[in-house]
């Protein structure tokens, strides 16, 4: 265990996830209330084609996982109201952006390994200078958040009311996809695009399930999330360890399970208890 | 550049023209429902649950339809019972799907061989579409559209008037189940082909495009088919002389029908 | 069909959610051919009398009866508008495809086309006046016409019994009127048995023959005058109530407790 805690990668590993978690349970929380969480995976997904696209062109993948992230986050607000319609236009968008993906992954044959670090993550790999642009974005989008809670809260739960005193209903909409895809594309460049989703949405679920008041909500959903992510690290840390550095299982799988595992313990809990 | 007419005498691209063509009939049936339920989301979870078996049958050395097959069906009751009882199916769908990308993950990373076998599950491949798989295919199809056809009258009702079919004596939630189940093997026969990311391209996109256009039901039906045969059949062609991936064709094909649908009414 | 055995007999039905007696000791009966109106405020029990009626609930204690059968094996015989049908404007139905669901719509298999099944849901669409939009895509329609076609769907099995679940909560006063005479009108033509249920009691004096009001999880059941007076509903709602009669319009006025 002394080596858990000596190595500077899982030092590294341990913050930079414990941000994306906590940005991801307060930003999932609207996510959840809000019935975003196809939206949600998405925005993560076509992240990726904006990942690989920037790899191909020869910038940083950060950049490209961002700039599609939020253009994706305007294009799903853009849909406009009728739920079904934005199921249907949501997932159509999405496969052409997976497929366009899976062509910039086909033609960039440089790096072997690159698709499969972009789709499910290299938490062990984080550079100082990533950790850094990371703890920098999550403020920001975290301060955002707080500055947007209240109206955001009354337009989530009660639009129309929201609207009659004055809360600008869409704008705030709008507002919060582009935050929502900020946290998503930081979150995948962690932990892999197609794992962003479950911290986003896992932590989130499970404090709704089991509290009801909105900011010890939110606090709970960061402090499921951190937890989750953390108790990941270690157990793909020990499965290196034991088999003594021959095979590592990817933090990805544990992240994912963890969460699913979670949410349905509290959805029994809840339902023994009522 | 080849020639397509001349690449037809090859027989693995027959299998492919006939898999690919098998699986857009299903998927466009399927489909049709999927539109009508608003049940993408659940759609492409069920593909990536796919993936994830398909992943772990290689890892076991087994052939892949068989994990595909397997954790599709078992992802699709997974999902009908998590649904079950919560307001939405929206955060279940999510969770399921993201267990089932990371336990992908993990089968990836075990198997030594870090190739594009398992990849190409994610983004689909043209090339060794086997005679077998064509066969599997087939007789999987069957089994999905026997299955849609006798549940298909009451899962109408039930999709465009809950209650009243309810009323009716319609049992409702177990409809949803054998709904999912059906789509989790439509799922599980169109992720070798199409890709897991990019199944469901195929599965709404002629059908959504179908139902913007139509308004009775079995035209709307009709309609998807061939405008699924047409995506997939362009598809293969258009892989086969970029060489680019087949997905990517695809996906384009059917988000290019729906806006053209959409552009007519 | 024998006139001893009522349409719908509620004896002694008690029905709790959690601690909370949504009906308590619940007894009435509806005869064969009668149009009810059930009137009561929000969280009266109105649904869940309904949802009894149908055997989607199961009663704490008491016995419920439809056609002298329990609840469950009612199939076929009892047809049921909900408050509202949310269709997706893109769903690739005309509104006769709709109704038709009605016909055969819970049976398993493919439908095939029918002269039987045309005719019937033709008689029904007819019957509600929907016939001018019957070949129209039923998504794109409005909530009246919609409302209609969901009556035609409840109607087109010709069952005995039909169940009305707030049908005029989203219309405006004249789609309303005009909705309670069709079935009013439907009601009487086939020999169907209505329950209806409404907040309010005006669109529904002149067609219904009696109504039933719910409140404090009690019911009343009688012809208009002998329910809706000061005695009776103060009675009902442990306070005074008083029953005002404006211009032909009834309104009561719930006082404090």
């Amino acid at each position: 265990m002394n080596a858990f805690f000596a190595s500077p990668n899982v030092e590294a590993a341990l913050v930079a996830s414990a941000i994306v978690a906590a940005l991801s349970a307060a930003i999932g929380y609207f996510v959840v209330l809000r019935g975003l969480s196809f939206a949600g995976h998405a925005v993560t997904d076509i992240g990726m084609t904006g990942g690989a696209g920037a790899m191909l062109a020869g910038l940083d993948p950060l950049v490209g996982l961002i700039a599609f992230s939020v253009g994706a986050g305007a294009a799903v607000g853009a849909f406009g109201e009728r739920a079904r319609e934005r199921d249907v236009a949501t997932g159509l968008v999405l496969a052409f952006a997976l497929g366009a993906g899976a062509l910039f992954l086909h033609l960039q044959t440089a790096f072997a390994n690159a698709q499969t670090t972009l789709l499910f993550g290299s938490i062990f790999d984080v550079a100082p200078a990533l950790l850094r642009v990371v703890a920098a974005i999550g403020v920001v989008a975290l301060a955002v958040l707080t500055a947007l809670y209240r109206p955001l809260l009354f337009a989530s739960v009660a639009p129309l009311a929201a609207r009659s005193v004055g809360v600008p209903v869409r704008t705030l909409g709008y507002a919060f996809l582009i935050v929502m895809a900020v946290a998503v594309a930081e979150t995948a460049q962690i932990v892999g695009v197609l794992i962003a989703t479950a911290l986003l949405v896992g932590p989130a679920a499970t404090a709704m399930t089991l509290v009801r008041e909105p900011l010890r909500g939110i606090a709970l959903a960061m402090t499921i999330g951190i937890g989750i992510s953390w108790l990941s690290i270690a157990c793909a840390f020990a499965s290196f360890d034991l088999s003594r550095g021959a095979q590592s299982w990817p933090a990805s799988f544990f992240v994912a399970v963890i969460t699913l595992v979670v949410y349905v313990a509290a959805r029994a809990f809840r339902e023994r208890r009522a | 550049m080849p020639d397509l007419a001349a690449g037809l005498a090859h027989p693995w691209l027959q299998n492919a023209l006939c898999g690919a063509a098998i699986v857009a009939v299903v998927a466009a049936i399927v489909g049709t429902f999927v539109v009508m339920r608003g049940a993408s989301f659940a759609t492409h979870a069920l593909s990536q649950i796919g993936f994830a078996g398909a992943a772990g049958a290689v890892y076991a050395g087994v052939p892949p339809a068989f994990g595909l097959i397997a954790f599709s069906l078992l992802g699709a009751f997974g999902l009908g019972a998590l649904s079950l009882r919560s307001r939405s199916s929206d955060v279940p769908t999510a969770l399921v799907l993201v267990a089932s990308l990371g336990t992908g993950a993990l089968f990836l990373a075990l198997t030594d061989d870090f190739g594009s076998d398992v990849t190409s599950f994610l983004f689909g491949t043209i090339v060794g579409v086997a005679r077998a798989q064509v066969a599997v295919t087939f007789v999987a199809a069957l089994c999905a559209l026997a299955v849609l056809a006798v549940i298909a009258r009451p899962l109408l009702f039930a999709t465009v008037a809950r209650d009243a079919a309810r009323s009716a004596g319609v049992d409702v939630a177990a409809l949803d189940v054998v709904f999912l189940v059906v789509v989790g093997l439509a799922a599980a026969i169109t992720v070798p082909i199409v890709g897991a990311l990019l199944v469901f391209a195929l599965t709404i996109g002629p059908a959504a495009a179908a139902s913007r256009l139509c308004t009775r039901p079995a035209a709307a039906f009709a309609l998807a088919i061939v405008l699924g045969l047409i995506a997939a059949g362009c598809g293969v062609a258009l892989a086969y002389e970029t060489d680019w991936p087949v997905g990517f064709f695809i996906s384009a094909i059917a988000l290019l029908e729906y806006v053209v649908a959409r552009a007519i009414r | 069909m024998n006139a001893a055995i009522p349409a719908v007999d509620f004896a002694g039905v008690d029905f709790k959610r959690g601690e909370r007696t949504i009906l308590g000791r619940a007894t009435f009966a509806v005869e064969p051919g009668e149009f009810v109106g059930i009137i009561g405020g929000n969280g009266a029990g109105k649904s869940t009398l309904l949802q009894l009626t149908m055997g989607l609930l199961a009663p704490s204690r008491g016995e419920i009866r439809v056609f002298g059968a329990p609840p469950r094996a009612t199939h076929g015989t009892i047809g049921y508008v909900p408050q509202r049908i949310e269709l997706d404007p893109d769903v690739p139905l005309r509104a006769r495809d709709f109704v038709a669901l009605g016909v055969d719509g819970a049976k398993f298999g493919i439908p095939f086309p029918s002269a039987r099944r045309r005719s019937l849901v033709d008689a029904a669409l007819a019957d509600v006046g929907a016939t001018p939009f019957a070949d129209k895509p039923a998504g794109r329609l409005s909530g009246g016409e919609q409302q209609r076609l969901a009556i035609a769907q409840a109607i087109v099995g010709r069952p005995k019994l039909l169940l009305l679940d707030e049908p005029l909560a989203n219309l405006d006063l004249s789609a309303a009127a005009g909705i309670v005479e069709t079935t009013a009108r439907i009601a009487r033509e086939r020999g169907i048995t209505v329950l209806l249920v409404a907040h309010d009691v005006n669109p529904l004096v002149r067609y219904m023959d009696r109504v039933l009001y719910l409140a404090n999880g009690r019911a009343a059941i009688g012809a208009v005058d002998e329910i809706v007076n000061e005695d009776t509903l103060s009675r009902l709602y442990d306070r005074p109530v008083d029953v005002l009669r404006v211009r032909g319009r009834i309104i009561v006025v719930a006082g404090d407790a």
